[in-house]
């Protein structure tokens, strides 16, 4: 029998595990197929291409009621991203920060940070997303309350920023003599922002190209010849210029009536947001750091400081490199689980990919099959692709053996 | 004549140590002012602290713990203090936390949740503690089918006949397993299951009609609060543990397409945030499933999270796999154990010992998730926050009831922790 023989056993188990599944989901698709057929509903993705007919209150790129239910998902998958971004890039500086200082031997210090971590990671984030949006909400002043001779709100930072129940208000850049932006598949990218990334990646090529080339000189006649000069100017002058050329200035945002017109508004969603998860995921990055710091062995330190180092260096070139390979992979699955929490945006009514696609379109267009597979494919994709990005750079990093 | 140099004769009583270098001095000078940076934090703690206890502590000592509403709240803690004084008014909390805990389940059978709590507890002892005697996990291996009876009622016949099925499937396997034992394996499945789906529904109201027999019935939205989160996340992690072994197993298998399937079903469900599959759960579960059946929205969400769960589970578990020398495969091949049984006696036991925090870390995160239910409408503390806030007694009352729920998953989920800390002490048998 084929179970009995060695040489077939494995494949027959396999084909019989395969032929179950396929049934799984033929069954699963049957009943689809006839559940849609009873509602009278169809499959498939049309209404990426009709009229959305409503409206977002945060865009990255221009968006009107106008445009198609794909445009609306392009912008919701957009503001996603960029939330993850934020909340990842603060999450890591707050969790670094909170991890070094709980290793800290100042005992004030080291018990606050205990508590902060232990108290944020034990309550659910969308407590925390509530809980912000409601000190958001709640407690800043309203607009009009910075009206007036002597107002009960001002404006901080000089007049620039001013916080206020409906968001934060901010100077936005602009430029009076721009370049103009380009058109490509539908999005449109500024030339000026092209324009300045360029310069200042340019500008550190050559920057870098400067040390590279003291350093050379140091090897081979001891003396580093002084650069800070040479730097500063290679680094400021470019991109000063490209500023003055494009008439680079900020409009600051002034209250006209009960509101503020000018300069940029920051939605108090994308902001609550923001906060919460960063402060949430900071608390396990701020453990995984800890554990890296921890888990590189005492001699390292003390070899090190026998060598010479002080404490600082000793931590920079010997145990936080060494470190950094056991943070890593947690980071990863911290990124990962940080993007995923910012579909919990529906708590705050963010827009991002859930609330556009798997939100407003999904509830217009009673498209819910379609919507959620959908939201799901773009949601694994996002995730496949951080994993991927992250796991090149851990192998970069891991210890090379041989 | 003798010399006579001052001698001194009897020892001098030791000095004190100077003030600075004993005591509490010390300490903080050691502690916290031990160089300029260190001073710096220690005086950047201290102000952080004044200002939040500064900010907090007059709100606290002002709290008013006995009014029917926010009005008499305010107007009790501007009799106390003058007006324009704040203060919490904790008693949103003294009057409501019943039912943040137990959600709309009716106040006369709070018995119901609070027995299946104490007979959880009793189910959970022989898994926990090894002293105990087996038998008792007989009843651990029956209580998911009397939790559900206790806390959703109805007949008690249900329960009983669904448990049959088990015991139809065993004694399938007795029976036929010495005459074939791959027909045994195959019956000891295919029985059961054709018993649930033709036998078991008939046989119950038979029973039920002879002998009536059970508690009152109670529908799903009943449920709510703390409750509603026990229920979805421990059966949740129940459930997802076992298919999380089967999964890591998968996953480590030299067979190529149960392995491809595995990793696919893992990074699948990983990858999608678990409020996706709380909607695939609400909307689109009826869709899969063959025209006109439709079940409880609890039970179909517990579906969605045990899977959730169990992609995660089965990381967990693989990396304690992975921790397990080469050696102890090849040691328990070596003492002739098939791959079931060096699976059940020797590699289990040590990859689940390893995953120990792993495995609660992931309770903790499945716990804290169920708040996520409330974006579909079902009763979880958050949601019954908002609907309290909407009543007109206490329409503005905001931190009391965050702080309530905030303290209860803090208490919950950090003893947890703590637990699992000392569970990896005691179980750490090596030697560092």
């Amino acid at each position: 029998m084929l179970l009995y023989d060695t040489r077939y056993r494995s494949l027959t188990i396999q084909v019989v595990f395969l032929v179950l599944l396929v049934a799984f989901f033929a069954w699963l698709v049957d009943n689809t197929i006839s559940n849609l057929a009873l509602k009278d509903k169809d499959f498939d993705f049309g209404f990426l291409f009709v009229r959305a007919g409503y409206d977002i209150n945060q865009t990255l790129v221009p968006y009107t009621s106008d445009n198609t239910h794909g445009r609306a998902l392009l912008v919701g998958l957009l503001n996603t991203l960029l939330l993850a971004f934020l909340a990842c890039v603060l999450a890591t500086v707050i969790g670094l920060v909170a991890g070094v200082l709980r290793l800290s031997k100042n005992w004030l210090v080291s018990r606050l940070m205990a508590v902060y971590v232990e108290t944020v990671r034990n309550v659910p984030v969308v407590l925390w997303i509530v809980l912000v949006n409601a000190i958001f909400s709640i407690s800043a002043p309203e607009p009009k309350e910075f009206k007036g001779d002597n107002p009960e709100a001002s404006m901080v930072l000089f007049d620039s920023l001013a916080f206020t129940n409906r968001g934060v208000y901010m100077p936005q850049p602009e430029f009076s003599r721009s370049l103009g932006a380009v058109e490509m598949g539908g999005i449109s990218f500024s030339l000026n922002f092209l324009a300045i990334v360029l310069v200042l990646a340019a500008s550190v090529w050559v920057w870098r190209r400067l040390l590279a080339d003291a350093t050379r000189v140091q090897n081979a006649t001891g003396l580093r010849p002084v650069t800070w000069w040479k730097s500063l100017a290679i680094l400021a002058l470019p991109i000063l210029a490209l500023l003055i050329a494009t008439g680079f200035h900020l409009s600051y945002p002034v209250l006209k009536g009960f509101n503020f017109n000018g300069g940029l508004q920051v939605r108090n969603s994308l902001l609550a947001m923001w906060i919460a998860l960063s402060i949430y995921s900071a608390t396990y990055i701020a453990e995984s750091v800890r554990g890296g710091v921890l888990a590189i062995s005492r001699g390292q330190t003390e070899a090190a400081l026998a060598l010479g180092l002080h404490q600082g260096l000793a931590m920079r070139l010997v145990v936080l490199p060494q470190a950094l390979r056991v943070i890593i992979p947690p980071l990863i699955s911290q990124y990962l689980s940080t993007t995923k929490n910012t579909s919990l945006a529906i708590a705050v009514g963010y827009m991002d990919l859930r609330s556009t696609l798997g939100g407003i379109t999904m509830n217009q267009t009673g498209k819910e099959l379609e919507c959620m597979l959908l939201l799901m494919g773009i949601y694994l994709t996002v995730s496949l692709i951080i994993s991927a990005l992250m796991n090149v750079y851990n192998r970069s990093i891991a210890l090379k053996e041989r | 004549m003798t010399d006579t140099s001052y001698v001194r004769l009897a020892m001098l009583a030791p000095q004190k140590p100077p003030a600075s270098e004993v005591g509490a001095v010390r300490w903080v000078r050691e502690n916290l002012f031990s160089g300029w940076l260190n001073s710096f934090l220690s005086l950047a703690a201290i102000y952080v602290l004044f200002q939040i206890l500064s900010g907090i502590g007059p709100w606290f000592l002002n709290s008013v713990w006995n009014a029917s509403s926010l009005e008499e709240c305010r107007q009790i803690i501007a009799e106390a203090n003058g007006p324009g004084v704040k203060g919490a008014c904790f008693a949103v909390v003294n009057e409501r936390w019943l039912q943040i805990i137990f959600g709309f389940y009716p106040r006369e059978l709070y018995w119901r949740p609070i027995l299946t709590m104490v007979l959880m507890l009793v189910a959970l002892a022989p898994v926990l503690f090894s002293r105990l005697p087996r038998a008792m996990l007989w009843f651990s291996f029956a209580f998911p089918a009397v939790a559900f009876w206790l806390l959703w009622g109805g007949s008690v016949w249900l329960p009983i006949t669904i448990l049959l099925g088990f015991a139809v499937g065993f004694v399938a396997f007795r029976v036929i397993a010495p005459l074939n034992g791959l027909l045994g394996i195959i019956a000891a499945i295919v029985l059961p299951i054709l018993y649930w789906l033709y036998l078991c529904g008939p046989l119950e109201q038979a029973i039920h009609a002879a002998v009536p027999l059970g508690l009152r019935q109670l529908a799903s939205d009943d449920f709510g609060g703390f409750l509603l989160s026990s229920v979805i996340g421990v059966s949740g992690i129940a459930f997802s543990l076992p298919l999380g072994v089967l999964l890591a197993l998968g996953r480590q298998s030299d067979l190529f397409i149960v392995k491809t399937c595995c990793v696919a079903f893992i990074e699948g469900f990983r990858g999608v945030p678990l409020i996706t599959l709380l909607f695939v759960a609400s909307l689109l579960l009826k869709y899969f499933l063959p025209p006109g059946s439709d079940f409880d929205v609890i039970l179909r969400v517990i579906i969605m999270v045990t899977i959730f769960s169990a992609a995660y589970m089965a990381e967990v578990i693989r990396g304690g796999l992975a921790a397990l020398p080469r050696g102890q495969y090849e040691a328990a091949d070596a003492l002739g154990l098939d791959y079931w049984r060096a699976q059940r006696l020797i590699i289990m036991p040590q990859a689940l010992k390893v995953s120990i925090p792993g495995i609660v870390g992931n309770f903790i995160g499945l716990f804290k998730d169920t708040t996520l239910v409330s974006f579909i409408s079902l009763q979880d503390p958050l949601q019954l926050v908002s609907s309290i806030r909407a009543n007109t007694e206490w329409n503005g009352v905001y931190w009391e009831l965050f702080i309530f729920v905030g303290a209860l998953f803090f208490i919950f989920c950090f003893s947890m922790s703590r637990y699992s800390m000392y569970l990896e002490n005691k179980l750490k048998t090596d030697h560092r």
